[in-house]
């Protein structure tokens, strides 16, 4: 229709377009972008409103990410904008080339500190500590003492027991039916193939079952000051878990995120949780579960083993972010995992009652809601594992 | 196959009978659907591209009723999975017709055997099934996805496969290919998320519950027999339902139905009797219906519609 020029730059706008959805946090892989230069290239002449509806449908698959959407549309596209668009130049553009989209993804890293709450955090939980320190190392008190009551040298004592814990790998049955001695399923199949060497006669009857398979564990521990001495016991618990299943992905947060799998794979338990004080940053800084989950959605639910696991998150529900984005996001985690335990030391109290705002999102997203805050509540995990 | 086609001008633009996205909207308006602009570019734009499109939304905003319209519209035929949670090839591809070989077996017992067993794995002992059906038909069929989140993962990745190569290998038969691949409509009520690979692939569309003035329209295109006034009504009504907090939103559907039964009531407006006697209609939920019978006065007062 019209000539080179202002073709190419419109062809460059849109994938400018594309990009800055990308580095507004989208995930947006050259693919897309990709399709959306197609999708504009086949509605020929276009308004604003049709270049709008064009992008809807090729960069983003998610309704949560429409509103992220229109804002980026409104401020790279001005308003009454009308494209020509026949793209010589676009036409290069295969969509095999297309492979890159995981390595370029960018998450958006938000900056916020949370020194201040670090200190406030520290007092009341350490006070207690002091005044039940008795004797009790018997294995019996052992067992029901709070993990946050320990004192050093039982600590030790209690991160043996945890790791010798007896972890039942979660199953579930996988789709495909196999060849079986007994099972569920006549095999029609194999029973005619082998009638044919019996003159059509079927002698052996075949039959198909379903298997099973381990699910994948996810631990996605809090550790932010109050809830240290849980999550170090939960640590150890990935430990057991990994020794007894084959697939274990464990994260840390506090205001981020960190991934510390590889980790607890490599070290012996000591050293590993040394490691992760190292690597995780903030051990022992404020809460913020909602943007937490969020980095762990966004940026590993394609490349760690998290679809169809069964989730346990550690934490007290006391979040210091939106509950919106929490309620939000666990609902997200909700809809890729088989099951979620949520487990909250703080359940372990009589008295408890889930009313904290953050804990009160994330309650109607969660199927088992635990104490975890002794050996004993452990081994109830446990067993809640195996379903 | 599609992966490496190069090209910004797909071939399929020129068999698609409509140049422009008000023309489709328009056409598919003749058909009783009626689109807005979003819906109606997503479909253009699935059609243009050869892409499959990915329909996302709640139970009855009718995501199901596109490929429908779709097949009836571009005269093709409308082949449809159904997913269901277990589902596999055997299900969706093909499957042999065991029982007849099994007879065909004790029928050929004779000493030229040995032939007849190729036979027993000919295209007469071969079940189609949707997928299958769908490769076969190419270019004259419209195929429908039906609720792909209620598969499961494998399944999804099976798909993903036939989905970018339309072409099956049946080991006793030979390849199968489409010569070019069908429209294809997937549509999920999102109980689940789907894998990104699939999502990649697809062009997407969420719907939305129609605007008030929107489903006014779809009223009086689907029950003509119901009035205007009657159709405002009912329309405003269902909007103020959905606002509530309940458990199972009223779809599209739901609001037909409901507009259908006040007009075989003979009533020209939805007073609150009315309403109480054909709440059934519209929600199905014991808890929800209590919820709304106890504000009746609220759902049909005769004040500003809620926008």
């Amino acid at each position: 229709m019209t000539n080179p020029p202002p073709e190419a730059e419109a062809l460059a706008r849109l994938i400018g377009f594309g990009r800055d959805l990308r580095r507004r946090g989208l995930p947006v892989g050259t693919g897309r972008i990709v399709t959306f230069c197609r999708s504009a290239a086949a509605l020929g002449a276009l308004d604003r409103e049709d270049l709008y509806w064009a992008g809807r449908g090729s960069l983003i698959s998610r309704p949560e990410d429409v509103a992220a959407f229109d804002a980026a549309f409104d401020a790279w596209f001005r308003r009454g904008l009308r494209i020509e668009l026949e793209l010589p130049g676009a036409a290069d553009l295969a969509e095999g080339s297309a492979g890159d989209q995981g390595d370029d993804l960018e998450v958006v890293e938000d900056h916020i500190v949370a020194r201040e709450w670090h200190d406030m955090e520290e007092g009341d939980e350490a006070e207690g500590e002091a005044s039940i320190r008795i004797v009790a190392s018997a294995i019996e008190v052992l067992r029901e003492k709070s993990f946050a009551d320990l004192t050093e040298e039982e600590r030790r004592r209690v991160a043996r027991l945890i790791r010798r814990l007896a972890v039942q790998v979660p199953m579930r049955k996988t789709r495909r039916y196999r060849p079986a001695v007994s099972g569920q399923r006549f095999d029609v199949k194999r029973t005619i193939r082998r009638s044919l060497r019996t003159q059509g006669e079927p002698f052996h009857r075949a039959w198909r079952a379903r298997s099973m398979r381990a699910r994948p564990l996810v631990l996605i521990l809090d550790i932010s000051g109050s809830m240290a001495p849980y999550s170090r016991a939960l640590v150890q618990f990935a430990f057991a878990a990994i020794a007894a299943g084959r697939r274990v992905e464990v994260f840390c947060f506090g205001t981020r995120l960190t991934r510390v799998t590889r980790t607890l794979r490599t070290k012996d338990p000591d050293s590993a949780m040394h490691e992760i004080g190292r690597l995780v940053e903030d051990w022992e800084g404020g809460t913020r579960i909602g943007a937490s989950l969020k980095e762990l959605l966004d940026g590993w639910s394609q490349r760690a083993a998290i679809r169809g696991s069964v989730a346990v998150v550690c934490s007290d529900g006391l979040e210091r972010g939106e509950p919106d984005l929490l309620r939000e996001q666990m609902a997200r985690l909700r809809r890729l995992v088989h099951k979620i335990v949520w487990v909250n030391p703080l359940k372990g109290s009589p008295h408890y009652e889930p009313l904290a705002r953050g804990m009160a999102a994330a309650l109607p997203s969660i199927d088992e809601f635990l104490p975890g805050h002794n050996l004993d509540s452990l081994e109830e995990l446990g067993r809640a594992l195996a379903g | 196959m599609r992966a490496c086609e190069a090209s910004l001008y797909p071939r399929a633009v020129s068999e698609f009978p409509l140049s422009s996205v008000p023309e489709l909207q328009e056409a598919l308006g003749r058909e009783h659907y009626l689109a807005d602009r979003g819906l109606s570019t997503a479909i253009y734009l699935a059609v243009s591209l050869n892409k499959p499109l990915l329909l996302e939304g709640e139970a009855g905003v009718g995501k199901t009723e596109v490929a429908k319209v779709l097949s009836s519209l571009l005269g093709r035929e409308l082949i449809r999975l159904q997913c269901y949670e277990g589902i596999d090839a055997s299900q969706a591809l093909y499957e042999w017709n065991y029982s007849k070989q099994l007879i065909a077996v004790r029928a050929i017992q004779d000493v030229t055997a040995e032939a007849h067993v190729q036979d027993l794995f000919g295209p007469e002992y071969l079940v189609e099934r949707p997928l299958l059906a769908a490769i076969r038909a190419g270019s004259k069929a419209v195929l429908l996805v039906d609720e792909l989140d209620r598969a499961d993962d494998e399944f999804e990745a099976f798909l993903l496969e036939i989905l970018s190569e339309f072409a099956v290998t049946i080991p006793e038969i030979g390849r199968v290919a489409a010569d070019e691949p069908p429209v294809v409509i997937v549509t999920s009520n999102r109980t689940r998320e789907l894998h990104d690979a699939l999502k990649r692939r697809c062009l997407y569309h969420w719907i939305d519950h129609p605007a008030l003035n929107r489903e006014i329209a779809i009223i009086r295109a689907r029950a003509p027999e119901v009035s205007e006034s009657l159709a405002r009504d009912v329309a405003t009504a269902v909007n103020r339902l959905r606002g509530f907090d309940i458990a199972k939103r009223p779809g599209v559907a739901e609001t037909i139905d409901w507009a259908h039964a006040a007009a075989f009531l003979g009533v020209e407006r939805l007073d609150e009797e009315t309403a109480a006697a054909t709440l059934g209609t519209v929600l199905k939920d014991h808890d929800d219906q209590e919820l709304a019978a106890a504000r009746l006065a609220e759902v049909v007062a005769d004040d500003e519609p809620a926008a």
